[in-house]
């Protein structure tokens, strides 16, 4: 049966549901999908259970023409899909899927480092057993994707369903490619909130934690990449999404290299099991931000006037290498942009709602552009071999620790060029900067030890 | 305690002495994006209430006026918004996505604009929204035109007296300009009407719905037919 394909695991509306009445009602008979209300009410509060949201602003009424009547829905979910109070959600309870065998799935012919081996065997040895959790904490650069291979490999072979979910879309877009060569005859799907690759039938999923919102008791594996990151780091919502779409005794592997002090706690406690990887997968140490003080920063960017440090660092910077510059809001891009096209220079800016988003990291990464401007979006996950990086308003509010830790992590990452300069342009020094130059130094140190 | 309805920021308003005596309504939108949108002010084309930048008549209008069969059968149209990029993703989100509740954003200003432009019409006019076909109207779960009709007054809607014939309607968005107004009319009434009408739909793109349904009503017997959309 082919629609079993597509709605194992899933929970979905009747509009979601492409197929017949006669069919869905003969799957319904079978007892293959079951139904519960979308939206519930507990004495004053409602709960819509696609979202799970039970915020009151979250709920908008509507004087509904289906049923005659005024009730609720969820505007939580409007962007994923309409839920009226009285429809209707569809979970699938029949047969699991069985995929099609495969012996060797895995067609990576890299080898990994002794530190990646470690921690990729203990991956394979969670995943190998029920209700396993497991936290990598690995440097930014320690090559975290190629420790889940093994993991992965084992779980195909095993007939299971396997979850990559990723807090960014720009990281589904750039693990997509690189996973499909690793394994190219396994279903794979990319979802994120624009096209991406969906056909709705697949073993190995690259989600948006976001679109974890259309399943339920699914994945065998599920693999959170990124754990601290926002969203869901600030979103309790997506969390649970994350636990509904795993099966019970599903394996739960979370990665970061920078945990938030909830989950060092739960570390320090023994509650959480983690492997720590302190090294990246060349060898080489974390560069160290330097701290540059400006005096008068805030001024000088009001009023559209170029930094000394910036200027110092371009006059002692190679024109033709790549570098990063790091903005805490997107009112800043222009302004930086124009200074820095009067110096001569190559360069584009972008920002999460850019529409030509993809095609500008592209361009970088191509190396068509010598400097991308840009918000704290590509702050984490995203790979460009050489460059270097600079921070503007070190000490704003939205770099915090883990975000100048990561930043910090761009540069460096190619084993052919592993130093690059990072600069914390700042009037002022935070507590977020003397952490995050702590954490790095102390990894640095622990690599060493090694 | 609000949100903005598009943004989902948290509204702070500052206390002043004159908010703190007399409450005013809390507005739905944050400050950022009320700026966003665009009312349609100053110069109109007298026809159909497009935003120009002089007086007179538009280009779309000049050319209903030459279609000898369109002629005399639309009275005037008023508009409350320009069609800008912001505009349509609220409006996308309204009527394709289904969020009812942005409704509230446009209720003030569809209050006011109505007011000022058909407060001298005889109180007995009729509100004909444009209906939906069944099919749409069960995906939609509301009409989005009668939705903007009950702001104004619920009293005067007469909801289903104009039909929409399902085998002559497609999705106007989904058609060109040109196949847009060579469209077969798919409005009837069943019954005959003699009263001041004032069609209301969201959306006056080429007029094209518009001018079908006016001419409809005005065979039926409606002396005078006026339209008020959202947007123009």
């Amino acid at each position: 049966m082919k629609e079993s394909h597509y709605l194992a695991g899933k929970i979905l509306l009747r509009e979601e549901i492409n197929i017949h009445n006669d069919q869905f009602h003969h799957l319904i008979e079978l007892g293959y999908l079951q139904s519960i209300p979308a939206i519930t009410r507990k004495f004053h509060q409602y709960k819509c259970n696609r979202c799970h949201t039970t915020t009151l602003h979250h709920f908008g009424k509507i004087p509904c023409s289906r049923c005659q009547t005024t009730h609720v829905y969820c505007r939580n979910c409007i962007q994923t899909g309409r839920v009226l109070f009285c429809e209707e959600l569809f979970l699938w309870t029949g047969p699991d899927i069985v995929w099609p065998q495969q012996k060797n799935p895995c067609y990576w012919d890299g080898t990994l480092t002794k530190h990646q081996q470690l921690a990729a065997n203990a991956i394979l040895h969670a995943t190998s057993k029920p209700k396993q959790e497991l936290l990598i904490w690995a440097v930014c650069g320690a090559g975290k994707t190629e420790m889940l291979y093994p993991a992965i490999t084992e779980a195909i072979r095993h007939n299971k369903r396997i979850c990559l979910a990723t807090p960014r879309a720009d990281v589904v877009q750039e693990l997509y490619p690189r996973l499909k060569e690793v394994f190219p005859n396994t279903e794979m799907e990319a979802l994120y909130g624009g096209t991406g690759v969906r056909t709705g039938v697949g073993q190995l999923i690259i989600a948006t934690t976001h679109q974890l919102i259309r399943y339920q008791n699914a994945f065998d594996l599920l693999i959170i990449d990124e754990l601290d990151a926002f969203p869901f780091h600030h979103d309790p919502l997506l969390h649970q999404f994350a636990v509904r779409s795993a099966k019970k005794y599903a394996t739960k592997i979370y990665l970061t290299a920078t945990p938030r002090p909830k989950q060092k706690r739960l570390i320090e406690s023994n509650k959480l099991k983690a492997i720590f990887v302190p090294i990246r997968f060349h060898g080489y140490p974390l560069p160290v931000p330097r701290l540059r003080l400006e005096l008068g920063l805030k001024r000088k960017i009001s009023q559209n006037k170029m930094l000394h440090s910036l200027e110092a660092f371009l006059d002692s910077h190679d024109p033709k290498r790549q570098w990063l510059l790091f903005v805490p809001t997107i009112q800043l891009l222009t302004p930086f942009a124009k200074l820095l096209e009067e110096k001569g220079l190559d360069l584009a800016t972008v920002h999460a709602d850019d529409p030509k988003r993809k095609e500008k990291i592209t361009a970088y990464r191509e190396g068509k552009i010598n400097v991308l401007i840009t918000t704290t979006i590509l702050e984490r996950g995203v790979t460009f071999p050489s460059i270097d990086v600079v921070m503007i308003d070190a000490g704003h509010d939205v770099f915090d620790e883990a975000a100048i830790v990561q930043i910090a992590g761009r540069a460096g990452r190619s084993p052919k060029d592993p130093t690059g300069d990072v600069l914390l342009i700042h009037q002022g020094k935070t507590e977020a900067m003397i952490q995050a130059v702590k954490q790095i130094k102390r990894m640095n140190q622990k690599g060493k030890a090694l | 305690m609000s949100y903005c309805l598009i943004c989902q920021s948290f509204i702070q308003t500052e206390v002043t002495w004159s908010n703190f005596l007399f409450p005013n309504k809390a507005s739905n939108l944050c400050e950022e994006c009320q700026k966003k949108i665009e009312q349609i002010e100053g110069d109109i084309c007298e026809k159909c209430g497009r935003q120009m930048k002089q007086q007179g008549l538009c280009s779309d209008c000049i050319r209903w006026e030459t279609r000898g069969e369109c002629k005399e059968v639309l009275e005037k149209n008023r508009a409350v918004f320009q069609y800008n990029s912001f505009m349509k993703e609220i409006i996308s989100q309204w009527k394709y996505r289904g969020d009812y509740h942005l409704i509230e954003i446009f209720k003030p200003y569809i209050l006011e604009v109505f007011d000022q432009h058909f407060s001298k019409l005889d109180s007995n006019f009729v509100m004909i929204p444009i209906p939906l076909t069944e099919e749409r109207l069960y995906e939609r779960a509301f009409n989005q035109s009668e939705a903007i009709a009950k702001i104004i007054s619920k009293k005067s809607i007469i909801p289903s007296i104009l039909k929409r014939d399902p085998t002559k309607t497609e999705k106007q968005s989904k058609k060109s300009k040109r196949a847009r107004l060579e469209s077969n009319n798919p409005f009837y009434l069943e019954t005959g009407l003699n009263k001041t009408a004032v069609i209301v739909d969201d959306i006056y793109t080429t007029g094209t719905t518009i001018y079908h349904a006016a001419k409809t009503l005005k065979l039926a017997g409606c002396p005078h037919v006026y339209s008020f959309t959202l947007i123009r």
